[in-house]
């Protein structure tokens, strides 16, 4: 099951006479490529302002597409493929999609923010409409025919009149097509859509589900070793002396590693790497520099501000406040979580005449190539980071930092090191979505309207960009981290019309942890926070929660997901708590919208509750959801997204919360993170509106953000109180209802 | 100290030497065998994502060590269990149903369900809930993995 041995060069010649490169028939083809030699010629354009840098079309008919944007297990694979197929007049089956190679695939940006389909797919859909519009040109000038008489059809250009059709391959033989994209290129009409827009199977799913699908972690390359590290017991522990014979017994040791506070062993095979890493004595400073976890949210208040970012100002908050008939004030918090892959990080690494190769499951192998440059002290072109898809990892997870791992020993042992993360690795040393804490105030006019809305967000300076590596902090190896702010402030701004708004993020110097982002980073927390206080300001003025919303509300497609998940909810006007009781259990509904980043795509949303009023302990047994993100690509992969959302989202409210003492994480299994199981899965009921006219969105993200809000806002019609602490524990529930 | 193995495995006979008795059974069929079905989650038992059929029953390789195996105990993985060319009715359903997101856990949800099936070939949506309740998911793709047990049983 190694991969051959295949130069890239090799690799290419291979294509020989290809048009632009090479075409790769099936999947992971792009993994067996083994090392970037790419100083002798022939080098495949990976500029995104150039056509032949997303695709080439091969001499046997077959179209391969480069995407920089990968499918972490969101199926934009097969969209990518649907999209560019229905550009080119291809067959879905002779497309094939390249991922995130750093020396194949343009630099798209990482894969986050719900943007693969609305950026990546985007640029891939002009870039193929470039090249159709170029092989038109060049089948009129062999033809001596008008562009308007051509048509192209199934891989060929013909005349609409009739006559021998020419193939895309014998129309750019020779050569590349050398051509810019256009962005300003005419893209098919969406009346004329065969695929987009079709509930195409996914490409993946039959390799998935028989087993014969290559992760990340399946990944091998000849001469491979294994390696497990061995962390820190505590964050910021200094590693003092290692007994390196309390492993020479272990069979196949190769070389127990150690640079400053960076251990790791390394085995020939992968058990001996496990049990190495279980019986290898060290020891290790003390440290204790974490908050106080019953003390985090007087942290996070006093924690320095760096910053202050006003994300909306609208008349004069502060006056009118003071002038409101009533006015409202409340506290948001939302816990610390983990990505909670299933499985745990792991890359390979390999040095060879002063490259380094590295296979990830990374989301971004663009910024990570620059990382392991940085660290590693070479070129950044001296480095390949090639994508092969692992666990999902819904956001920056550990797979950057086992690709750190893998380059230091890599270089350590001079052979090619796969590193496997430990489950105990992946939930204690995987960077956190960081605690959030919102204060808001609300001022209500005689009618019960919102006059005044004050909001100020506790969030992390630095939440996107390049997390630090593990390795490299702990190597003390020099760092890349170019931490951009992110966008986890946006949504702090309302979607509602209110005559005085004054919204603030205030830019935290420091987390606990070091913060990535983990679905819907920022615009969970501040549309939790929002729609749930916004709920609150309903109750106070006696209205239906729909009904307050919509009224406030200016956007018609806003206002059309609304009223769409009222019909699909049946929803019934109701001033909350309605406290629907039988036995100990109460039931409530609850509403949420939100658009997304205020710029795109909307969401409506209603949970149902059920509260047992004796435990503390809620159910979601139902939620309903609807979405408008524009032009859908694939309606069946995103009801796939409308229900990942959802069920996740459930799970991160009722239940998840990172634990820790004041040196490391504590909640390092599953038994200690438990998150939503089977008998606890609410069912989804979603709908789509399709908008083919429209922009693509969108959609791996958005619907997450409603979730927290409509729970909490079910739990007080359910019970009269209101849930604004996530997770909503049985203890916080039950707290609650006594103080209620 | 060297340990010889004897394993029926997707119906053939393997013979190999492992360092340690006390290697996982999973390891075995990873690096030794090269099989990509059964899949390291956790390494304790929780997430079943490792799980393989053992005479019929499933159970979580990674917590199983190869020394504790009956000799000629017959062990089957999901790559055993049906290929492209002869699904098992079990995967034939997941595919159907699109159910997959990433696909890591997919492996423990149909060698599961797949066991479930042979006891009770007609489990209800709520039997089928609680015989998955130890294996999990963190794409979310429950509802559609529920559906497609559901189609295999023909009760849908």
């Amino acid at each position: 099951m190694n991969a051959p041995l295949l130069s890239r060069r090799n690799l290419l010649l291979q294509g020989g006479a290809l048009v632009v490169g090479f075409a790769l028939s099936g999947r992971n083809a792009q993994a067996q490529i083994f090392a970037p030699v790419a100083t002798d010629g022939f080098s495949k354009p990976v500029a995104p302002d150039q056509v032949d840098s997303f695709l080439a079309l091969g001499a046997d008919g077959r179209a391969t597409i480069f995407s920089g944007k990968v499918d972490l297990g969101t199926g934009i694979e097969t969209a990518m493929a649907q999209i560019a197929a229905e550009e080119l007049d291809l067959p879905l089956d002779r497309v094939t999609v390249v991922q995130g190679d750093t020396a194949l695939t343009p630099d798209q940006g990482p894969t986050y923010g719900s943007l693969s389909i609305q950026k990546g797919g985007v640029e891939i859909r002009q870039a193929a409409a470039t090249a159709r519009a170029r092989l038109v040109q060049l089948a009129s000038e062999r033809l001596g025919l008008p562009a308007d008489a051509l048509a192209t059809e199934n891989g060929t250009v013909r005349p609409k009149s009739g006559g021998k059709a020419i193939n895309y391959a014998e129309l750019v033989r020779g050569g590349r097509l050398d051509l810019k994209v256009d962005p300003a290129v005419a893209t098919k009409d969406p009346a004329t859509f065969a695929l987009v827009g079709k509930s195409v199977a996914r490409i993946d799913i039959p390799e998935k589900i028989t087993g014969r699908f290559t992760y990340m972690q399946d990944y091998r390359v000849p001469g491979m070793v294994h390696a497990r590290v061995v962390r820190p017991p505590t964050i910021g522990a200094r590693l003092e002396s290692v007994d390196e014979a309390s492993v020479a017994s272990v069979p196949g040791l190769i070389k127990v590693v150690r640079q400053g506070n960076f251990l790791a062993v390394v085995t020939e095979k992968e058990w001996a790497a496990v049990k190495a890493a279980g019986l290898i004595k060290a020891t290790w400073s003390k440290w204790e520099g974490l908050p106080e976890q019953d003390k985090l949210w007087q942290h996070v208040r006093a924690t320095k501000v760096t910053k202050d970012d006003v994300t909306s100002s609208t008349g004069d908050a502060e006056a009118a406040l003071g002038q409101a008939a009533r006015t409202l004030e409340a506290s948001y918090d939302f816990a610390i979580h983990t990505h909670g892959s299933i499985g745990p990080s792991c890359a390979i690494a390999v040095f060879a005449d002063g490259l380094l190769t590295c296979w990830t499951a990374s989301q971004m192998t663009h910024a990570l190539r620059k990382q392991l440059a940085a660290m590693t002290g070479l070129a950044p072109e001296a480095v390949r980071c090639i994508y092969v898809e692992g666990s999902g990892c819904y956001g920056r997870n550990g797979h950057e930092d086992a690709a750190g791992d893998a380059a230091l020993l890599a270089r350590a042992v001079g052979r090619p090191v796969r590193v496997q993360w430990s489950r105990a690795d992946e939930h204690g040393w995987d960077p956190k979505g960081p605690p959030t804490l919102i204060d808001l105030k609300a001022g209500l006019d005689g009618q019960g309207n919102v006059s005044a809305w004050s909001s100020q967000f506790h969030v992390p300076e630095g939440a996107a960009g390049n997390v630090p590596l593990v390795a490299a902090d702990l190597a003390g190896l020099p760092h890349e981290t170019a931490l951009a702010p992110g966008n986890v402030i946006q949504n702090s701004a309302l979607p509602y019309a209110f005559p005085n708004v004054r919204t603030v993020c205030h830019r935290l110097a420091t987390t606990p942890f070091r913060p990535s982002w983990i679905r819907t980073p920022g615009r969970m927390q501040n549309t939790y926070a929002n729609e749930a206080f916004l709920d609150e300001c309903a109750a106070a003025a006696g209205a239906d929660p729909l009904d307050y919303r919509l009224r406030a509300l200016k956007d018609p497609r806003g206002i059309a997901v609304l009223k769409r998940v009222a019909e699909i909810a049946g929803w019934q006007a109701r001033t909350p708590p309605v406290k629907e009781a039988s036995g100990d259990v109460l039931r409530g509904r609850g509403i949420s919208y939100v658009k997304y980043e205020l710029n795109r795509t909307y969401v409506a949303g209603v949970a149902e509750v059920e509260v047992d009023r004796g435990t503390g302990r809620v159910r979601v047994p139902r939620f309903f959801v609807v979405q408008d993100c524009g032009q859908i690509i694939n309606p069946d992969g995103v009801r796939n997204q409308l229900d990942g959302n959802v069920i996740q989202t459930v799970s991160r409210v009722l239940m998840e919360e990172v634990t820790f003492d004041r040196g490391a994480v504590t909640s390092l299994d599953w038994a200690s993170y438990p998150i939503l199981a089977f008998p606890d899965v609410p069912e989804v009921v979603s709908d789509l509106i399709d908008r083919p006219t429209e922009k693509p969105w969108g959609a791996g993200e958005p619907s997450a953000a409603i979730v927290p809000a409509a729970i909490s806002n079910a739990i007080f019609d359910a019970t009269g109180a209101r849930l604004r602490s996530v997770p909503f524990t049985p203890a916080k529930v039950k707290a609650a209802l006594q103080a209620t | 100290m060297a340990h010889q193995l004897s394993l029926d495995v997707n119906g053939r006979a393997a013979h190999l030497t492992v360092d340690d008795p006390d290697t996982p059974l999973l390891y075995v069929l990873r690096d030794d065998l090269g099989l990509h079905g059964p899949r390291f989650g956790c390494g304790l038992g929780q997430c079943g994502s490792c799980t393989v059929h053992v005479d019929g029953q499933a159970v979580r390789s990674c917590i199983t060590p190869v020394s504790g195996l009956k000799p000629g105990a017959r062990i089957v993985t999901l790559e055993g269990l049906g290929g492209p060319d002869r699904l098992h009715p079990v995967q034939a359903a997941f595919i159907e149903e699109q159910a997959a997101q990433c696909g890591y856990c997919i492996n423990g949800m149909i060698m599961q369900s797949a066991a479930l099936l042979n006891e009770n070939p007609k489990p209800d949506e709520t039997a089928i809930r609680q015989a998955l309740a130890q294996n999990l998911c963190r794409c979310g793709t429950h509802l559609r993995i529920v559906r497609a047990v559901r189609r295999a049983a023909g009760t849908l």
